[in-house]
């Protein structure tokens, strides 16, 4: 069995791990549609969006570990830690549910990633400025491939509805903690690193609800529930998918391909 | 003097080597017709290969980053290494003419323009009638995208309604 390493308490490593986190996370929630979409096309998507997502978290689980400076690299840092040192928005390790509750999750992280890394493209990391230049294209992409489902769940038959509807009333707590900031992003933010996510939320609010109307959806009330993810405090929901996740790396140390 | 004509030539003969490495999910274009291929230095120690990804999570990275370095050291060039360049970022726009001639004949739509700036969250029409592509087989424009993605991360999937065939089509972006 192989030990868990030890991070280091850093604001930027923290900061970059939050992002690339999430997009891990997700990924391997996504992934999980393999084979088991309603259609091969949407099988086919789902999958595809993982591969972005993956890339886009080995990128900067690469630049973290070389930020942190202890010498831990991309596969260390998403096998060898343990759930409290793992910064991942708590909406991403939610169970995968239906395939309107994937799109509709699809749709909120890719809308709030979209805005994050046309941000960071003008960070002052020339490291993290790349990784959004060719980030943002896909996130882009995966936005308007969510976009385009929503709308046709919500308008589609009275049983899309129902999932859809059933779907937002499940996700929508969960949104808050992507625009939560704290002395995490607050130094990001005062080095140029990045912005700090509550700016992140009336863009993100204004382009929801460009796709909610289409759809004929309506936004929420805000509730005060708040989920931690963020901050290492995740989900009963965590340990499972790094127990899955890990297994391999955890029961052969050091295995590669 | 002789010896920058030699370092000349030998980029010159890496090149021609390049030219011919084909992409291992579209065996119908070279590395160099996607402009995969940033820059060939040549250092002391031996070439350097400029690489920059396609996509990020793109599986065919690593593959064709061990395919040019095999083409470089079966030619004789060697020794050579690769390293990636992330910025700036990729784009279909680097696709060369005769690439994209090579793709419709291979039976992929190729890439219009890429829109560089933010573009607003646009709903296809359930018959995206305007924005239809031709068939690379019959030229109809009788055709409609059925999945916005496909067998890999840089097309998409279409349908000819005329010929009733599948194709694909390598997205802008």
């Amino acid at each position: 069995m192989q030990a868990s390493i030890q991070l280091k308490r850093d604001p930027s490593v923290q900061y970059l791990l939050r992002i690339g986190d999430t997009a891990l996370i997700l990924a391997q929630r996504l992934g999980e549609w393999c084979g088991h979409a309603p259609v091969l096309e949407e099988d086919i998507a789902l999958t595809n969006v993982a591969l972005d997502l993956v890339g886009q978290s080995r990128a900067l689980l690469t630049h973290a570990g070389t930020l942190e400076g202890a010498g831990h690299d991309e596969d260390q840092l998403a096998f060898l830690r343990d759930e409290r040192d793992y910064f991942n928005a708590t909406i991403a390790e939610l169970p995968r549910g239906d395939f309107a509750f994937t799109i509709l999750r699809n749709l909120i992280v890719a809308t709030w990633a979209q805005l994050l890394w046309e941000r960071l493209q003008a960070s002052s990391d020339a490291e993290v400025s790349a990784i959004a230049g060719k980030a943002v294209k896909e996130a882009r992409y995966h936005q308007q491939h969510a976009a385009d489902w929503v709308v046709r769940l919500a308008d589609g038959t009275d049983e899309s509805r129902r999932r859809i509807d059933a779907a937002l009333a499940e996700l929508w707590r969960f949104t808050a903690e992507l625009f939560e900031s704290d002395a995490v992003d607050g130094a990001a933010h005062a080095a140029g690193l990045g912005p700090r996510f509550a700016d992140l939320r009336d863009p993100w609010l204004a382009e929801m609800a460009a796709v909610f109307d289409e759809a004929g959806l309506a936004i929420p009330a805000e509730s005060g529930f708040r989920s931690t993810g963020t901050r290492g405090v995740h989900s009963e929901h965590m340990g499972f998918i790094l127990a899955e996740m890990q297994h391999l790396q955890r029961s052969f140390p050091g295995g590669v391909w | 003097m002789i010896a920058e004509v030699a370092s000349s030539s030998r980029v010159d003969a890496a090149w021609r080597v390049l030219a011919t490495v084909l992409d291992p999910e579209v065996p119908a274009v070279s590395v160099c017709d996607l402009g995969i291929v940033r820059e060939v230095i040549d250092h002391d120690d031996g070439l350097e290969i400029v690489l920059t990804p396609t996509y990020s999570g793109c599986p065919a990275t690593e593959v064709i980053e061990h395919d040019i370095l095999q083409a470089i050291d079966a030619a004789g060039l060697g020794p050579a290494r690769a390293t990636l360049r992330r910025a700036p970022a990729w784009t279909t726009d680097w696709i060369s003419a005769e690439g994209k001639r090579k793709l419709l004949a291979y039976g992929i739509v190729p890439p219009g323009p890429a829109t560089s700036a933010e573009v607003p969250i646009r709903f296809f029409p359930r018959a995206a009638k305007a924005a239809a592509l031709p068939c690379p087989r019959c030229g109809s424009h009788h055709t409609e995208r059925l999945a916005a993605f496909g067998s890999t991360a840089c097309k998409a999937t279409w349908r000819c309604l005329d010929c009733k065939e599948p194709f694909e089509h390598f997205k802008p972006i």
